[in-house]
């Protein structure tokens, strides 16, 4: 640190990310922790019963957050694999596969609780529209890379092979989100958007928007807990894993 | 408050099948993550201090 100015590329090799890694998950999984709580408690006393959908719209609280996350992480890791693609660096890769299996997990959750949300308001669990098949689509394209990287036995190849796919993907992001205005769906359209008043009571909506925090926060720390296992993974030859204190005995 | 009493809380009027299957199945998704997380760490850890040995044995 000199002049002021944090140099971020020192944190671009596994060796000094690990460390910073390490001191961040606690405060991420402490916050993660706390907005949870906080957004359960909205959710479940807080937040009214709905005039229309009684208690059953209360799975917007998880819902809608699993949803936003299993999109939003797809962008950050397919910007991760693109980076790693671009410069070649090791940490870029490593933190696209960090994401991918809690962005699999967000998806998985998304269709399930969006399949138990469906039953008491549409009559059926599962239906193919434009927002399900999207949705469903973006969850095979996480397993899809997640296979694609283990099927390579030279973890550089994979990198770079999962990475193209990663890119290829993220063509279905918007088309997830757009869905419903593109096509005519089951689907409900946006309750929350940028450019209207949001068409909800004003706690319904807090309560949403702690847990999507409070989920945001947990996919921060398990992607740097994974992250730190794919270094020591990859990189258990190296002398920097052999000097760590947990290295020792 | 929503709630007279802890049954009709776990009743969700009507609906608790589906609110609780949607919650349960997250919290469990959570917790078995993690859990993988923490087993995925001390397998790394173990495959370190095993290189560490093979190499001080080379050495």
């Amino acid at each position: 640190m000199t002049n002021g100015v944090i140099h971020w590329f020192r944190y671009a090799s596994p060796q000094s990310f690990y460390p910073l890694a390490g001191r961040m998950i606690p405060w991420f999984a402490t916050l993660a922790a706390l907005l949870t709580a906080a957004g359960l408690w909205i959710g479940f006393f807080v937040a009214p019963t709905d005039a229309q959908q009684g208690e059953s719209y209360r799975i917007i609280f998880v819902h809608v957050p699993a949803s936003w996350m299993s999109m939003f992480l797809y962008v950050v890791m397919a910007g991760w694999a693109g980076l790693g693609l671009a410069f070649n660096t090791r940490l870029s890769a490593m933190m696209a596969h960090a994401i991918a299996p809690t962005g699999a997990m967000f998806a998985f959750l998304s269709l399930w609780t969006g399949a138990l949300w469906g039953r008491p308001t549409w009559g059926t669990y599962w239906v193919w529209d434009a927002r399900l098949t999207s949705e469903l689509v973006l969850l095979f394209l996480y397993l899809g890379y997640m296979a694609l990287h283990a099927a390579i036995d030279d973890p550089r190849r994979g990198d770079r092979a999962a990475a193209v796919l990663a890119l290829v993907g993220v063509i279905n992001v918007p088309i997830i989100y757009f869905s419903v205005q593109w096509w005519n769906t089951l689907h409900q359209g946006a309750s929350v958007s940028l450019t209207r008043a949001p068409s909800m009571a004003a706690t319904m909506l807090t309560g949403m928007l702690v847990m999507a925090l409070a989920f945001w926060m947990y996919s921060i720390a398990a992607a740097l807990a994974r992250v730190r296992a794919i270094m020591l993974e990859r990189e258990a030859h190296m002398q920097w894993t052999h000097e760590l204190p947990e290295a020792a005995k | 408050m929503n709630w007279a009493s802890t049954s009709d809380f776990f009743a969700m009027g009507g609906y608790g099948f589906y609110v609780w299957g949607s919650f349960l199945v997250t919290a469990a998704c959570i917790a078995g993550e993690v859990v993988f997380l923490r087993a995925r760490r001390s397998a790394a850890l173990r495959t370190v201090r095993a290189e560490k040995v093979r190499h001080e044995t080379a050495a």
